[in-house]
């Protein structure tokens, strides 16, 4: 059962020499082999064995480690759950994907997500849904759910996902584990599938705040082959841990929305711990959250019509007829809000409104250090929820919207858990940009001083 | 009815920048010199799924560099957006070009005929390149993404070209400056430069611009645009005198048959999509970056021409023939120096180069030249008009002479020479005189 292990623990015990990776590798194997045909998390495995080994001085000292389908990985076929590219083996590997090589990390796999990352279900994979390990009957969310799963069921050590607009936070707090997501610019894109490319963030889905910030350490970092990472010192992220969050001011905010009455409650409870830890928390007024639900669809359906465009047939093996519903419906949708005569009117208008949304941030960050919110408005929705609703992504992302168009790093960690459905729900906790720190420093304080972790539990 | 109409004429020019790497990638930048198709390629520059770009720097430079030699106005933000289309020749189905915030706008270009209006310009990466072939016997065809990403700036016009011959003229002196700037090669047969013309007719006494407009793309030479102007003035006159106006299209240019063709109307122009390219953060500029690059930026070859009349006496119409290069400028300037150090005639040097009195390479020794010149002898400068006159009195004055000549006295020939110079009163250009004078007394 060493797959159950956290990364930290991991790390350690193979420092101390009472395990390899080798190991750990074997049992997350046996996992896979009996779960994931259920589960439907990983979508290939990379059958080279000889990656692995020799790899004890490294950061992740060859641990097994799950890799989004939407990430670049050379000659390990990356599909981004579309059979458009069913038959792709990238010449080359993402940034992201060279960096966690370079750290001692094996790409135990590929994971599954919604096809181009167009949803928050799974359910548009055109390799069929992810089920969430906590409760058969219920998705992982999305679109990084195969992430999410493969982290909740030990089906790997720890994960990376992307997130748009709730891609990384929302599946972690479905899944009941933590999900990362760094401002935008301070991990690079080179490599991972545009599909919103003005808000796209990779970042680390783990089974611990801690994990998360050694996973954010490997990845993050200016990439000259990325104009738009940041130039800014990378720290280390966890020295952040174990820190005093005395004097923190925490700004709780969507709480007064309309239909979030019991999950809000929930969540007010849990910022208790905060205080009990000497910040002074508040509830605050932020800019409606529904607004970036418009702002959203329109920026990214836009960016996602330009973004496919190059899958033209011509090269990649498959033709446009591959592309399956969700995706025509949003290049449909962003050619025309781009077209002439109405980019002003949705595009232009949708820039603004996103520049009142960084205004609103600005304007509270200069009274709090963190904002804090749920990540999700409720728990996971059960199986076949997504279809037929053309906006379930944009509401149930709804409450970490308005930070990813903002550029915001976010952590979700879990918050509740309920005991009869065995689900989770995730709290948001968001900085200003480059501000990691801060979302490491209260998320790990929490974590630590509450019993939702199914990991510290064991 | 026949009417009177002028031309009204902008130009749409777009030139390969010959950076070391392309424009958003660090592939070479050698799509004409590759020794196979898709050696210079990269996942950037193939539109890899993933794939990023990065601004070339020097392309933003140089292209700033051409604006401000074109008295352009610099904009100090400036942004890359995306031009969406399909085509095999793009692998990412659109092009990154800029789109209305362009790099240089609101400058000019002098021509003999009067200026040209430059609107803007504008930096974006080229195409790949389609290749039509028969292989096996199958029709394919094949892409070769060589040129894919290459820089290339576009030079757009206001409307205020009037002649054929003035496009042509402007056309050069653009490729001269892009030359003499060294930022690009603009070979023409290759496609490094490619000229469109936006072409219409204005009636004579009528104010404002025409209500249509034709553009004539992808003419490879300076003389087929003059043709193609003079084509479509006479194509455009024709439907205007029978009272039509011509279809605002898109016209190509057939150089074997002398001829422009339509191909593209408006009805089914393309709706581009322009939005800012969020790969590539917005460019902010400062005023020290663009003093920076106007204190690199060579002097230019106007400037020298006028510099070297007042200094060395060199007439324009000499030492605008004389060089294409900064460094052929620096040679020639050592040149003069080195003639009027020795009380010699910088005009007449100038004069007895541009007509190849004497072979010489840049980079010769400036000593060899002026002996070569001595060696010409010291002869007055006579223009072929005064020459031609003199001459024709003489023949006039004998024509017992030349009735003897033309019957085969051919060595009456010396006499007329004489009688020439006795005429002019000067030390004639011995080679001139006996080209003018032969085909005089030929006549």
């Amino acid at each position: 059962m060493l797959n159950t292990l956290t990364l930290k623990k991991a790390l350690d015990k193979i420092a101390k020499k009472e395990l390899t990776a080798k190991q750990i590798i074997d049992d997350v194997k046996a996992e896979i082999e009996k779960r994931n045909g259920e589960l439907n998390a990983y979508l290939t495995l990379n059958d080279n064995d000889t990656e692995i080994g020799n790899l004890e001085n490294t950061t992740l000292k060859g641990l097994p480690i799950a890799v989004k389908d939407n990430i670049c990985t050379r000659d390990l076929r990356t599909t981004a759950s579309s059979t458009v590219l069913d038959d792709f083996k990238p010449q080359y590997d993402a940034t992201i994907s060279t960096k966690l090589k370079n750290a001692g990390g094996y790409i135990i796999g590929k994971t599954n997500l919604d096809a181009w990352a167009h949803g928050s279900s799974t359910e548009t994979s055109q390799y069929g849904r992810t089920l969430n390990p906590r409760n058969l009957e219920h998705l992982p969310g999305g679109s990084s759910g195969g992430s999410a799963a493969a982290v909740a069921a030990d089906l790997c050590i720890a994960a990376l996902g992307t997130e748009t607009a709730g891609s990384i936070r929302q599946p972690s707090a479905w899944c009941g584990v933590v999900g990362l997501k760094p401002t935008y610019g301070r991990c690079s894109r080179y490599g991972v599938i545009a599909m919103a490319s003005s808000t796209d963030s990779p970042g680390p889905i783990a089974k611990t705040v801690e994990d998360a910030a050694i996973m954010l350490n490997t990845i993050a970092g200016h990439d000259p082959y990325d104009g738009t990472t940041t130039t800014k010192e990378t720290p280390d992220f966890t020295s952040y841990l174990n820190q005093d969050i005395k004097g923190m001011k925490i700004g709780v905010i969507y709480t007064e929305l309309e239909g979030l009455e019991d999950v809000s409650k929930i969540l007010l409870d849990q910022v208790k711990v905060f205080e009990k830890l000497g910040a002074t928390v508040e509830t605050v007024k932020a800019m409606d959250p529904h607004h970036s639900i418009g702002v959203y669809t329109i920026v990214q359906r836009g960016e996602v019509s330009s973004n496919l465009g190059r899958f033209d047939g011509i090269r990649y093996g498959n033709d446009r007829s591959h592309f399956g519903h969700e995706a025509k419906n949003r290049i449909m949708l962003g050619t025309y809000t781009l077209s002439k005569g109405y980019a002003d009117q949705y595009y232009n208008t949708a820039q603004k409104v996103r520049t009142l949304y960084i205004e609103d941030y600005k304007r509270l960050f200069e009274k709090y250090d963190v904002l804090i919110s749920l990540t999700s408005p409720g728990f996971a929705k059960k199986i076949g929820a997504s279809e037929g609703s053309a906006m379930f992504g944009e509401l149930e992302d709804m409450l970490v919207e308005p930070s990813s168009i903002a550029g915001l790093p976010g952590i979700s960690v879990p918050c509740y858990h309920d005991k009869e459905t065995n689900l989770y729900l995730g709290m948001n906790i968001m900085a200003p940009m480059y501000r990691e720190d801060l979302v490491i420093k209260v998320g790990d304080a929490y974590e630590k001083n509450s019993n939702w972790n199914s990991w510290r539990n064991k | 009815m026949k009417k009177d109409y002028h031309l009204v004429c902008g130009m749409e020019v777009h030139a390969e920048l010959k950076t070391e790497s392309k424009m958003f990638c660090g592939c070479k930048n050698d799509p004409f010199g590759a020794k196979e198709p898709n050696i210079h390629t990269c996942p950037v520059c193939l539109g890899m799924p993933g794939a990023l770009p990065v601004a070339n720097k020097k392309a933003i430079e140089w292209t700033i560099k051409l604006g401000l030699a074109l008295n352009c106005k610099i904009n100090l933000f400036s942004k890359f957006d995306r031009k969406n289309y399909y085509y095999p020749d793009l692998p990412k189905a659109y092009q990154i070009s800029q789109y209305d915030l362009p790099f240089c706008y609101g400058g000019v270009l002098e021509t003999s005929f009067g200026p040209v209006g430059i609107t803007r310009i504008h930096l974006e990466e080229d195409t790949g390149k389609l290749l039509h072939k028969n292989v096996d016997g199958k029709d394919l065809s094949l892409i070769d993404f060589n040129r894919s990403s290459v820089p290339l700036i576009e030079i757009v016009t206001e409307p205020d070209i009037k002649s054929p011959e003035q496009a042509k003229e402007y056309a050069k002196n653009l490729r001269d400056i892009i030359r003499y700037l060294n930022i690009g090669d603009c070979d023409m047969e290759q496609g490094g430069m490619r000229l469109e013309a936006n072409i219409s007719l204005q009636e004579d006494g009528v104010e404002g611009l025409p209500s249509y407009k034709t553009e004539v793309k992808n003419i490879n030479s300076f003389r087929f645009m003059e043709q193609a102007i003079k084509f479509e003035m006479e194509r455009q006159a024709e439907i205007l005198d029978a009272n039509g106006i011509p279809p605002q299209e898109t016209r190509g240019w057939d150089a074997k048959k002398g001829i422009t063709f339509a191909q593209r109307t408006k009805e089914d122009a393309a709706d581009y999509r322009y939005f800012p390219d969020p790969d590539l953060a917005p460019i902010h500029l400062t005023e020290e970056f663009i003093n920076k690059l106007k204190a690199e930026l060579p002097e230019l070859p106007v400037q020298i021409c006028e510099r070297w009349q007042k200094v060395f006496g060199v007439e324009t119409r000499f030492s605008s023939l004389m060089f294409s290069l900064p460094s052929e400028a620096e040679w020639l300037e050592k040149l003069f120096v080195l003639a009027q150090n020795k009380n010699l005639d910088s005009n007449k040097l100038a004069g007895s180069i541009v007509n190849k009195k004497f072979t010489f390479n840049f980079g010769d020794a400036p000593e060899e030249i002026l002996k070569k010149f001595a060696e010409l002898g010291q002869t007055d400068e006579i223009k072929d008009d005064d020459l031609l006159d003199a001459i024709k009195k003489v023949i006039a004055n004998n024509g017992d002479a030349l009735a003897k000549y033309k019957a085969g006295q051919t060595q009456l020939l010396n006499f007329f020479f004489g009688q020439t110079m006795k005429e002019l009163g000067k030390k004639v250009d011995v080679a001139q005189l006996r080209k003018l004078l032969e085909t005089e007394l030929g006549k």
